[in-house]
């Protein structure tokens, strides 16, 4: 069983999320397959890009499909159904993915910067070109590219890397999703960060060269 | 402060976290460090180049997911 998010009262729902959420509630069967059709792409990119797999993925989406049609009769519109439904399958996500088994990692420190003794740089950072402007070839390329380094982090810094900087979840609710405190999912994060960082440098510097 | 440690606060910088008297310290540093100014745009752009994640195109659910997800409720 997928953990709920509270589906407490709060904001306004547009009038045509309102029609949708009451048919919901309803039973409707045409409006459960427009939801299904409607948020189910959204949700399935959310999982893959947590759990890298499209059997997985698809199965944590159905898992919070069938979580989401069990609490919708309580959904009295706290956040929108959108909302709601993301942090369900990030829910699911994370669920699969602490129930597989771990492929060989990277070790994260040997992704963080490095310093000499007195704490300078061992190798003196290199500037980058901008990643702005970018036509649209450059930008699914570079989005390839960037997606490709984010699942080469160890699991734990990928993950927390992408519930704050691509999910947009903030510390407080990442923290209580990976069950740590909120300053270790600080910590994580910006190390997570500086990783992507080290991964990124050559690609961004043969850009930046002349 | 010397470059590890100004690599140590730069999440907290870039989030508005750094105490004031801290924040003053770590500018301090980069006014006397290129390559830390260096380090910190690189990491700035990296946030960005994140970003472009979430741009990716969602592609339609496979039918045979939207059934079985249907199936499953009506079950």
């Amino acid at each position: 069983m997928v953990e709920q998010p509270d589906a407490t009262p709060g904001a306004a729902q547009s009038y045509g999320e309102g029609a949708i959420i009451a048919r919901l509630q309803a039973g409707d069967a045409a409006a459960f397959a427009e939801l299904v059709r409607g948020q189910g792409p959204r949700m399935l990119a959310v999982a893959r890009r947590l759990l890298r797999s499209d059997d997985d993925a698809s199965d944590a989406v159905q898992e919070a499909f069938i979580s989401a049609f069990r609490a919708i009769g309580n959904f009295e519109g706290g956040a929108k159904l959108s909302t709601w439904l993301h942090r369900i399958v990030v829910n699911a996500s994370l669920m699969r993915l602490r129930n597989r088994s771990r492929r060989p990692e990277v070790s994260i420190d040997e992704l963080l910067p490095k310093f000499v003794e007195d704490g300078q740089h061992i190798d003196e950072p290199r500037e980058w070109k901008s990643p702005e402007p970018l036509d649209a070839l450059e930008r699914r390329e570079t989005r390839e590219l960037v997606r490709r380094l984010i699942d080469k982090l160890p699991t734990d810094y990928r993950t927390v890397l992408l519930l704050r900087d691509i999910e947009g979840l903030d510390t407080k609710e990442t923290a209580e999703l990976l069950g740590v405190t909120p300053n270790a999912a600080k910590i994580r994060l910006h190390r997570a960060r500086l990783a992507l960082r080290t991964l990124l440098d050559p690609h961004m510097r043969e850009r930046g060269a002349t | 402060m010397n470059c590890r440690e100004c690599t140590d606060f730069l999440h907290d910088y870039l989030g508005g976290e750094l105490p004031e008297t801290q924040q003053r310290i770590f500018e301090g540093h980069l006014e006397l460090c290129p390559p830390c100014v260096t380090y910190l745009e690189s990491y700035r752009k990296t946030l960005a180049l994140g970003k472009l994640v979430t741009d990716e195109p969602a592609e339609p659910l496979p039918e045979a997911l939207v059934k079985a997800i249907l199936a499953a409720r009506a079950s």
